[in-house]
């Protein structure tokens, strides 16, 4: 029943005059705030002036704007269709429920609403029904909703209550434009003042203009020559402009004149001031309305005008054109880092360009890349292993093939088994691609950011930083317990980037279907992908740690010291550290080689060296890695000093 | 004021209307008056006495819509021709952009025309205009009267029109010439424009 929105039928591709900008601003307004600025919005106009084209565009750009809208376009004449054939099945109801519930409805050709009583009810009943639910209403007609015969006064009252705008005939720069956009459209190209000639002749629609476009169109085609302005007046049929009668010194032949002297006077008075205003200024003023159509600022064309002589007009209009594109391009850039500053009105007005040039540059600073992975972590320094062989081998594969083959994947295991190594290595690698933006952050980060986000009303360009991502890779999904709206935001940045083929990464302690707080959406996705184990480290893969480790700190290893430390019941590669580092410092206290044996004193309980004590100062005796850190709470305390040293309280 | 503003995109043509007293310049925009259609004039207004002598002036402004994109419009005058109103006169004349002089046919009135232009060349000179230099047509009205009444246009060619400006013959009262007039000076006023110098 409905029409689907003709896609050549944008606001783009409507060439705004005088004589309609108003109807297309209107149009624009309602596109962009449905149900809220006029409504209803009636718009008129003679035959093929673009009534329907308005109403498509506004269902475009509405559409664009809100892809959830639902928008309905159709003829009164398919309504009434409707509505005859849903009243014989019985089904009147569901009809106006139907039509209820449209948020923008595009009713063309309501002059068709003489004689049909009931229809005007019906639409009357329609129109208040979405004028409440606040859903936009739009109507064309060939002439003012006063004027269409025998139409109820209450709907008459209804149109006129919102907003009724009217679109006249192109004036002639108007029609030039017009010509110029489809001779383009079509890729046909006329020498200079073919297109002028067609535009002078005053069609009464632009669809009869259309019709003498194509007439040369077809002429040009099988002629193989070039049209030139005579012969376009020859296929149109036009008369040669004639020269204005000469004022003559004899008197006029009747008294009684003609009753037309003043249109004869008027078409005089255009004849001279088509000749008087030069043709310079035509260009200049033609370059001005369209560019005003197209909303942006001329001043820098209009200060043209002011001069006498027509210096450098073309190179000026040329250079306008240009900033223009480069203003589009600015603003389309700057829509995807934050949509908020791509309404700015400096993207509009190209007498400011460097101002909109920096404008550009501070959204772009301002949209940071999202935080890179830590090139602490390269790939080639995680140590590969029986126990995390799956793991490793899933990264090359996501390495190699971004978003294509495990997408999302998830690293699961224990603290301290290298699970953030290998997550931020992944994330080295994949920005190492032409044009790869990669985040690599923790769930913590990213919550924080969330919420100062939300809390400088900065939602939109936080989304926008990630949206560009090519691959966002989380730490520690599980911290996303209990996020509500996190987790929303990522729901949607993992259909996103699903959509695109960008890759995701997440670690977790668990398998994602055990966590608690993770909403099952979530973890169900996460399960969607790979979830790839990373197990605790087999004893070789100790000792390839331990090496590397102890060569680190310019430790001799022998054999017996990695066989010491590689017997050791670690259950990862972080507590490993802990107890070299543990050895280290005794070693280094002592002034004594690290050896197997000062390793089992230290790490089996024999008697600490009083050396810690020399300074006579009573510490709590509780040594803490400046390499471990804090995140292990099984490597917060090493050194418990010797039993009868402590003291412990007994607290009453 | 300026005749045509490129930024606005508006054209707006101020003409004068000036001749001895009795000579029809009040008729001349009557007639013109008659012939725009409702909605492209304004309300003329005219101050005239009992015996429909022109007090202070008539104004009539006209609309002629988009031409090339401007907003074009007339604004036709009229000066009060007995002599004791020169004062009125000299105002009106301020800002005109162009000067039909309406002559009285009548042998008898030649004095009255040559005096008139005298007037109107001097009254320029006060707003710092050369008479040379303003858009001037001569409109030679009350042809319809007997032939032994009036002069014939070359007469007056050869009277009044020292500059060979362009010249009508007129009958106001049934509307000859007067389109032909408005016309006339439209052209030479209009042309100025490419020239790029407004009137004063």
């Amino acid at each position: 029943m409905t029409t689907s929105l003709n896609p050549r039928f944008t606001f783009d591709t409507f060439v705004v005059g005088a004589a309609n900008r108003l109807a297309v601003t209107a149009g624009r307004t309602v596109a962009e705030n449905p149900g809220s600025a006029y409504n209803p919005l009636f718009i008129y106009s003679g035959s093929g002036l673009g009534k329907t084209h308005v109403l498509m565009a506004i269902g475009h750009a509405a559409k664009a704007l809100a892809p959830q809208l639902n928008i309905e376009y159709l003829t009164l004449d398919e309504y009434v269709e409707a509505f005859h054939a849903a009243i014989a099945a019985g089904q009147g109801d569901a009809f106006r429920r139907r039509f209820q519930n449209v948020g923008v409805l595009l009713v063309d050709d309501v002059q068709f609403l003489t004689n049909r009583k009931e229809m005007q009810t019906e639409l009357l009943r329609l129109t208040e029904a979405l004028q409440q639910t606040g859903h936009q209403i739009v109507l064309a007609s060939d002439r003012p909703p006063a004027e269409i015969a025998d139409l109820d006064e209450r709907l008459i009252s209804r149109f006129s209550g919102g907003l009724v705008v009217d679109m006249g005939i192109p004036d002639y720069e108007t029609r030039v434009a017009i010509l110029r956009r489809k001779a383009e459209e079509r890729g046909s190209s006329f020498q200079p003042g073919v297109l002028e000639t067609v535009a002078k002749v005053e069609f009464p629609n632009v669809r009869e203009l259309m019709g003498a476009l194509n007439r040369i169109v077809a002429f040009q085609a099988v002629n193989e020559t070039p049209i030139n302005a005579e012969a376009v007046r020859r296929v149109l049929g036009v008369r040669t402009a004639e020269s204005p009668p000469a004022a003559g010194a004899t008197a006029a032949a009747s008294p009684g004149a003609s009753p037309d002297e003043f249109s004869q006077f008027l078409t005089d008075v255009t004849f001279t001031v088509g000749k008087a205003v030069e043709a310079w200024r035509a260009r200049v003023t033609e370059a001005v309305l369209r560019w005003e159509g197209e909303g942006y600022r001329t001043g820098r064309l209009e200060r043209l005008l002011d001069q006498d002589k027509p210096s450098a007009v073309d190179e000026e209009i040329a250079a306008y054109v240009r900033d223009v594109e480069r203003l589009k391009a600015l603003a389309a850039e700057v829509a995807t880092l934050d949509p908020q500053a791509a309404g700015d009105k400096v993207f509009h007005d190209p007498g400011r360009m460097e101002e909109a040039e920096a404008a550009a540059a501070r959204v772009r600073d301002g949209a940071a890349p999202p935080p890179a992975p830590s090139a602490a972590f390269p790939l080639d320094t995680y140590m590969a292993g029986l126990s995390n062989d799956v793991a490793l081998k899933a990264a090359r594969d996501v390495i190699s093939k971004p978003g294509k083959k495990y997408n999302p994947l998830v690293i699961v295991g224990k603290s301290g088994l290298g699970k953030t190594h290998l997550l931020h290595a992944i994330g080295l690698e994949l920005a190492k691609k032409r044009g790869a933006v990669v985040a690599c952050l923790s769930t913590q980060a990213f919550v924080d950011e969330l919420i100062a986000a939300i809390d400088g009303n900065r939602v939109d360009w936080w989304r926008a930083r990630y949206r560009r991502c090519t691959a966002l890779l989380l730490d520690d999904i599980h911290l996303l317990a209990g996020k509500e709206r996190t987790q929303e935001e990522l729901f949607n940045f993992f259909n996103q980037f699903l959509d695109a083929e960008r890759q995701l990464v997440f670690t977790a302690p668990a398998h994602p279907n055990t966590l608690d707080g993770l909403e099952e959406r979530i973890a169900s996705r996460l399960e969607g992908g790979l979830v790839a184990e990373v197990g605790e480290p087999d004893k070789e893969l100790r000792r390839s740690a331990l090496e590397r480790l102890l060569t680190q700190q310019h430790i001799r290893a022998d054999a017996a010291l990695l066989d010491y430390f590689a017997d050791r019941p670690v259950d990862s590669v972080r507590s490993l550290t802990g107890l070299v580092q543990r050895v280290v410092e005794a070693a280094m206290a002592q002034e004594v080689p690290v050896t197997a044996g000062l390793a089992r004193e230290v790490l089996e309980g024999a008697p600490p060296p009083s050396a810690r004590r020399t300074a006579g100062a009573r510490t709590s005796g509780l040594v803490v890695s400046s390499a471990g850190g804090v995140r292990s709470r099984e490597k917060m305390v090493w050194d418990w000093p010797a039993a009868s040293d402590r003291v412990i309280e007994e607290v009453r | 004021m300026s005749l045509v503003n490129f930024t606005s995109r508006e054209i707006t043509c101020k003409i004068v209307y000036y001749g001895p007293g009795r000579s029809g310049k009040t008729t001349n925009l009557h007639y013109v008056y008659e012939r725009v259609p409702e909605t492209r004039r304004g309300r003329m207004v005219s101050l005239a006495t009992q015996t429909d002598r022109t007090l202070f002036f008539d104004f009539l402004p006209i609309d002629l819509g988009q031409i090339s994109g401007f907003s074009t419009r007339f604004q036709l005058y009229t000066v009060p021709g007995q002599v004791y109103y020169n004062a009125t006169r000299r105002l009106v004349l301020q800002g005109a952009d162009g000067v039909v002089f309406v002559g009285d046919s009548q042998a008898r009135q030649l004095d009255e025309n040559l005096e008139s232009l005298q007037n109107l060349q001097s009254n320029l000179l006060e707003h710092g205009v050369d008479v040379r230099t303003m858009p001037l047509v001569m409109q030679y009205n009350k042809q319809d009267l007997p032939r032994e009444l009036i002069l014939t246009p070359p007469e007056l060619d050869d009277a009044l029109n020292f500059r060979a400006v362009p010249s009508f013959p007129a009958d106001a009262l049934h509307g000859t010439g007067v389109f032909e007039t408005l016309k006339g000076i439209s052209e030479l006023v209009l042309k100025r424009l490419a020239a790029g110098s407004p009137a004063v």
